[in-house]
Formats: C-alpha cells, sequence, structure tokens
C-alpha cells in the first residue's frame, strides 16, 4: 500500500476529537505526534498473515452520539449483551462517544474509578499520565498503534486502589453502528495491590452494518498479588476489519486470566500479549476465534516470563466453517533469569468444511534451563466416533455435530464471569453455525 | 408401540474396509428375553453390536435385520436408537465440553420429540434416582461425557444411559470387563431392575461371572463372524469349565478367528 492512502483524512481531524473530549492538551500533542508517525510506519507483521490488502482506511473517524438515559433505550440485540441490566456496573460507547455509563455508589465509594478515558485524565491526570500507552502499547509499535493513538476516543478508565474487592463483573459494550464507521476505545486497567476486579468487554454490531472498523487496545495493568479477568467477546460484521491488541503487565504474585472470543465475521487481528514482570506472576489465557464464510483471522497469544516462577497457560481453539481462515499463533517466552517458571500452550483447530483453513502455530522460546513448558497443537474435523456415540442415543447428526462443537468451545466460553452473556454467546455460535 | 419388542437377524454379513467379518449371523431376540453372547477374541462379537448399531465403518454386505418388523439395516444411527435399540458399548467414546447430564437429556428429549421435552424437574428426579441405583457420585452428572472416567466407571455410565432412555432391544459388549467385583454386582442390578417383557437383552461376555447375576435364557457361542451353537445357560458353565476347544473340536473348526475361510 502506498504511503498516500495511509489516510484519508488531516489533522482537523484529529484536534477536532481532543476539543470535543476537552482532554488535557498533553493528549492531543501525542495524538498529533502519532498522526504524523501514521504514514511513516508500517502495517505489523503477523506470523502467517498477509494484511496488507486489508482496508485499513476506509472508514469516519469519528462520529459524535447522543447520550442516552437508560439502558432500555438500545435495541433489543444490542441490550442482549449487557447482563444484570438494573444493578449493572457498565459503560456503553457507540461509534466515538460514550453514551451511557453508571457506576454504583458501592464502587464509588470505595474509591474505584471508571470513567471514560478524557474525563479520566481531566480528574486524575497523573493517573492516567503513567499507564496510557507507555509501559504497555506503545504508540509508534506500527501503523494501526499509530493510527489509534491517533483517533482513540471514548474508552475506559477503571482504577480499583488497594486490597478493593470488586465481586461483580464490571462491563463495557462498544457498539459499531452505521457503515463505514469507527471505533478506537482505548481502555485502561489497573488494579492495585491485592485487588479484585473482573472486567468484561463485547464488541458488537448490529446485522446489516456491515462495512465498519474497529482498532481498539487495552491494557491491564496487575498490581502485586492482585487478581484480574478481562473477558472481550467481539462480534462484528463482515466486510468489518476488527483489530484489538491487548496488552497486561502482571506484577509478583499478580494473577491475570484472558478469555478472548473472537466471533467477528470480518477481518481479524486478535493479539495478546502478557509480561509476567514479577515473581509468582500468572497469566491464563484463553481464546476462542469461530470463522464462517470469508472470514480471515490472525489471534496472536504471546507470553513473556521476567520474573522467577511465573506461570502461564495458553489454550487457543478455532473453529472454521465456510472457507473461512485462521491461525492460532502461542508464542511463549520465557527470558533468562526467569528460572523455575513454567509455561503450556495448546492449540486445537476443528474444521467443519472442505474449503475452511486453520492451523495452530506453537512457539516456544526459552533462553533459561531451570523451567518447563508444553505444547500441544492439533488440527482435525469432527471425530466420527464421537458423532456415532451421541447418534447411538438417538440425537439427530446436526444436534450431534452442534454439541461436539460447542463443547469444543466450551473451554473458553464457560469461563465467561456471567452465565447470561454464556448463553448469548452460544446462540450467538448457534446463530453464525447455521447460516 | 406397547407390544413385545423383537428383533430378528438373518444371514447377516459385514466387512470392515473391505475385509469380511460377520459371515451370516442368524439370532432373534424377543422381549422378555436374554440372550448370552460368547466367543474368543476377534471372532466378531463387538462387530455384531456395531453393524447393528450402525457404525459407518461397518458396511452390511448381506442379509437382513428388522426391529418390529422395520427394516433396521434402512435407518440412520440416531433413528435406530429412537425405535428402541441401545448399545452398551466396550469402548465408549470421551466427548469433551459436553456434560453428562446435557448429553442425556439432549438424547431423551431427541426420543421424545420437539414439543415433548422432558422437564427439567422430572430429569434430574429421573437421574437422581438412577445414579444411586447405581451408586454413581452425583459429580458424575456435570462432568464431561467419559472424559477421564475410569474403565469401570465409563461402564456404569453406558448401563445409566441405558436406563435413562428405556431401549426396547439392548445390547451390551462386555459390560463386565473392567469391573470390580462390587461393581459388577450393581451394574447387575441396575440392568436386572429393567428385565421385563418390554425389553430384549443381548449380552456379550467372556465371563460366566456375569451370567450369575443376569440370568441368560439363551447362550450363543460365536466364532469366525457367526454363531456356531447355541443353548441353555449350561452351555455358558461348560464353556466357563473346559474352554472353547471342545466346541472346536466338535464343530472340526481350527481357527476360530474371522482371518481364516469359514
Ligand atoms: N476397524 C477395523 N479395522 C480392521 N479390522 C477390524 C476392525 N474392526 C474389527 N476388525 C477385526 O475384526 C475382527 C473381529 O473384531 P471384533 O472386535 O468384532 O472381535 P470381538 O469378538 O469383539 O473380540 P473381543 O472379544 O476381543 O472383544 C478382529 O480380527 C478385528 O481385528
Ligand atoms: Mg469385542
Amino acid at each position: 500500500m502506498s504511503v498516500e492512502t495511509c489516510v484519508l483524512f488531516d489533522e482537523s481531524v484529529v484536534k477536532g476529537i481532543a476539543a470535543k473530549t476537552q482532554e488535557p492538551a498533553w493528549m492531543l500533542n501525542a495524538r498529533l505526534e502519532a498522526f504524523k508517525d501514521v504514514p511513516k510506519l508500517p502495517l505489523p507483521k503477523l506470523e502467517r498473515t498477509n494484511i496488507d490488502r486489508w482496508n485499513f482506511t476506509d472508514f469516519t473517524p469519528f462520529t459524535e452520539e447522543a447520550a442516552i438515559g437508560s439502558l432500555t433505550e438500545l435495541p433489543e440485540d444490542v441490550q442482549e449483551f449487557i447482563f444484570d441490566k438494573e444493578q449493572a456496573h457498565v459503560m456503553v460507547q457507540k461509534n466515538g462517544s460514550v453514551i451511557f455509563r453508571r457506576l454504583g455508589d458501592d464502587l464509588a465509594e470505595q474509591g474505584v474509578l471508571f470513567t471514560d478515558l478524557a474525563s479520566a485524565a481531566r480528574e486524575n491526570e497523573a493517573l492516567v499520565k503513567k499507564f496510557f500507552m507507555t509501559d504497555g502499547i506503545k504508540r509508534d509499535e506500527h501503523r494501526l498503534s499509530a493510527l489509534h493513538a491517533a483517533l482513540n476516543s471514548g474508552g475506559v478508565f477503571l482504577y480499583v486502589p488497594r486490597n478493593v474487592e470488586v465481586k461483580v463483573p464490571i462491563q463495557g459494550l462498544f457498539w459499531l453502528a452505521g457503515e463505514k464507521a469507527a471505533m478506537m476505545p482505548h481502555i485502561i486497567i489497573v488494579a492495585e495491590a491485592n485487588s479484585r476486579i473482573d472486567f468484561v468487554a463485547n464488541f458488537i454490531a448490529r446485522p446489516g452494518d456491515e462495512a465498519a472498523f474497529n482498532n481498539s487496545a487495552i491494557e491491564v495493568f496487575v498490581s502485586d498479588g492482585a487478581r484480574v479477568r478481562v473477558a472481550t467477546v467481539s462480534s462484528l460484521g463482515k466486510e468489518t476489519v476488527d483489530v484489538i491488541y491487548r496488552r497486561s503487565l502482571v506484577s509478583r504474585d499478580g494473577q491475570l486470566e484472558w478469555i478472548v472470543a473472537d466471533l467477528s465475521e470480518g477481518r481479524v487481528i486478535s493479539d495478546n500479549t502478557t509480561h509476567l514482570k514479577g515473581e509468582g506472576g500468572m497469566v491464563n489465557v484463553k481464546t476462542v476465534v469461530l470463522g464462517t464464510d470469508e472470514m480471515r483471522a490472525n489471534v496472536t497469544s504471546s507470553i513473556h516470563h521476567w520474573g522467577r516462577h511465573t506461570a502461564s497457560d495458553i489454550n487457543a481453539r478455532s473453529v472454521m466453517k465456510g472457507s473461512a481462515t485462521s491461525i492460532l499463533n502461542s508464542i511463549t517466552k520465557i527470558e533468562k533469569g526467569a528460572s523455575k517458571s513454567d509455561g503450556q500452550q495448546s492449540g486445537k483447530v476443528l474444521m467443519l468444511s472442505p474449503d475452511a483453513r486453520g492451523d495452530a502455530n506453537p512457539i516456544l522460546l526459552i533462553d533459561e534451563n531451570d523451567v518447563t513448558a508444553g505444547h500441544a497443537a492439533s488440527v482435525g474435523r469432527i471425530d466420527p466416533t464421537q458423532l456415532y456415540y451421541l447418534m447411538s442415543r438417538g440425537i439427530s447428526r446436526r444436534e450431534a455435530e452442534k454439541l461436539i462443537i460447542r463443547g469444543f468451545l466450551d473451554a473458553v466460553v464457560s469461563q465467561i464471569p456471567s452465565e447470561s452473556l454464556q448463553a448469548s454467546i452460544h446462540r450467538l455460535i448457534e446463530r453464525k453455525l447455521q447460516s | 408401540m406397547s407390544k413385545a419388542p423383537k428383533l430378528t437377524i438373518k444371514n447377516l454379513h459385514a466387512s470392515v474396509d473391505g475385509k469380511e467379518i460377520l459371515k451370516g449371523v442368524n439370532l432373534e431376540v424377543k422381549g422378555g428375553e436374554v440372550h448370552a453372547i460368547m466367543g474368543p477374541n476377534g471372532t466378531g462379537k463387538s462387530t455384531l453390536a456395531s453393524a447393528l448399531m450402525g457404525h459407518p465403518r461397518y458396511e452390511v454386505t448381506q442379509g437382513e435385520v428388522t426391529l418390529d418388523g422395520e427394516n433396521l439395516l434402512e435407518m440412520e444411527v440416531d433413528e435406530r436408537a429412537r425405535a428402541g435399540l441401545f448399545l452398551a458399548m466396550q469402548y465408549p467414546a470421551e466427548v469433551s465440553g459436553v456434560t453428562n447430564s446435557d448429553f442425556l437429556r439432549s438424547s431423551i428429549n431427541a426420543k421424545r420429540g420437539e414439543g415433548n421435552e422432558i422437564s427439567l424437574m422430572k430429569f434430574i428426579r429421573e437421574l437422581d434416582k438412577k445414579m444411586e441405583l447405581l451408586e454413581m457420585d452425583e459429580k458424575f452428572a456435570t462432568r464431561y461425557l467419559n472424559e477421564g472416567f475410569s474403565g469401570g466407571e465409563k461402564k456404569r455410565n453406558e448401563i445409566l444411559q441405558m436406563m435413562m432412555l428405556q431401549p426396547r432391544i439392548a445390547i451390551m459388549d462386555e459390560i463386565d470387563s473392567g469391573l470390580d467385583i462390587d461393581a459388577l454386582k450393581v451394574v447387575a442390578k441396575g440392568v436386572n431392575s429393567m428385565l421385563s417383557d418390554e425389553l430384549g437383552v443381548l449380552m456379550i461376555t467372556h465371563y460366566q461371572r456375569l451370567l450369575n447375576y443376569i440370568k441368560p435364557d439363551y447362550v450363543h457361542v460365536f466364532m469366525q463372524g457367526r454363531i456356531v451353537k447355541s443353548g441353555g445357560p449350561e452351555l455358558a458353565e461348560r464353556l466357563e469349565a473346559e474352554g472353547y476347544d471342545w466346541v472346536k473340536e466338535e464343530l472340526g473348526i481350527e481357527d476360530e478367528t474371522v482371518g481364516q475361510k469359514a
């Protein structure tokens, strides 16, 4: 792609976003710098997926959307992704704008912060400055991170003070609406020492809204002894390019769990990178990708072990139908000095049609002797012996296949911290498999 | 479907990967009857069970099988099950991510049909009752289907399914293998609790031991892919005591496996 076609708008758009959000001047400066970098930087290099021809340019960089007073104003099929609607601590973003936010008084009183990013920057500037695109995702990693840095809007700043245990999941719903719409929320989760938090993010579009661009980023900071679980579910349209970069840092004895469900139907870049910095840190990454028709997905889970006694586990699954193609890259890097660490991986691909393509690509890079690591990878079709067994109890072939696929994905879906959301996801999966 | 079930097998031939294994099986099993099939390893007993159930690897090349007068061989595997056939398998498959109880409920509902699904309460009541009778820990209901089950636990789970599904003809393939003596008694209790004129049973076993607990009306000896001798319970006792050599001698069989000419 030539440099000239990298962006189809000019600096005034970037300034316009900053003016709307009334963010501090340093943020606008960072945007403008990133914007200059966009044409200079290459697209990200992905293992085994060529994205040169993917459409990262043809979208409306920012649209302002009107706020809503109540969740019931959302369309039914959008509401469906929010659970415990009456009490939910939830933020809803439509395209460029946050249109609804609610944080229960109980959490606010304990010092939990849950706002859009610009508000956070105004109200807690030092905190945002410390975490926003500094130690996690960098502005100049590649063209997409620069584009995100220049255009991000809405977003989430979720801060949990020391020792505060949040019992119910906090929710974010990111709704991409209309042709050529774009959303680029930047989500920051900071869990201070010994705190606990679950965050669930849904990235959705309604059927019919096919061509759009999601270029989101999530940064998670797990301090000493904190426990964090983040689930993201993406289900965007057929012509949509769906990019999410996730980056997390885990300190001493911190525990992090990622649950990633990629159910979008277009082009997907789903990256998840965790640095286990402190001794005894742990991360668990569970991902599923479901592809139908022409879907293309690159799902990369990377773990870097820096601290001693760190442990990681990647469990990646893919179901491919039609002529969908996915690659599951799992990269575990154990750095020198990270002794007594353990890194495990498993990648499994289930192919449902002859034209579907899928691969699992496990990579173990180990620079330290005193560690344990292992991986398992498999690519296959529905096991005829399992099918026969289920059918021998009277279950129809169709129903039996459904059960097997559901079971295959359940290792991940069952980990999502809401049964009603699990049910919505199962419904979504079944709908996609039927079409 | 209240009239007594009847499974009729006539001159059944079946092959796997082009190799003929079953070479003319004839047998009739009626409601209220318990048939035992005994025979040396590799003589085609499990093949018979699989061919009856409709395992995709086994191709029926000749003969006919009817269940209650309906042509079984024309039915898909699931249709056979819904018609009332059940096979407790020698090596049941494991299915990850599908819980035992979800699977059982799907099976029951498949049989009952749309609009007539079993209520969750009733299902749980039934399941609890049957698991208790089989002395199965309730955690087996929520475990993934057969995944990580011990050999004996899998067998018990097969019987649990049979009790929940209430088949008309039940084939049990070495349901006793790998069971300790207490488990054997429990499984036999489960099977015996089901015996009635509404159920015909075909048990494949190597051991008289099982037949002490589940009394057969007929005993058949299987060799070279077919039934070579039939009799009453006393036949099983003699086989237990003396082995198969006398049968082979009596019938002039040198190699009892299916590889050789019949
Ligand atoms: N899928 C298959 N591919 C090749 N050969 C097979 C297959 N299934 C069965 N056979 C062969 O058919 C013969 C009969 O096998 P079968 O399992 O029916 O024996 P069996 O009587 O049940 O033996 P056992 O008492 O050991 O269970 C054996 O020689 C076996 O190797
Ligand atoms: Mg056998």
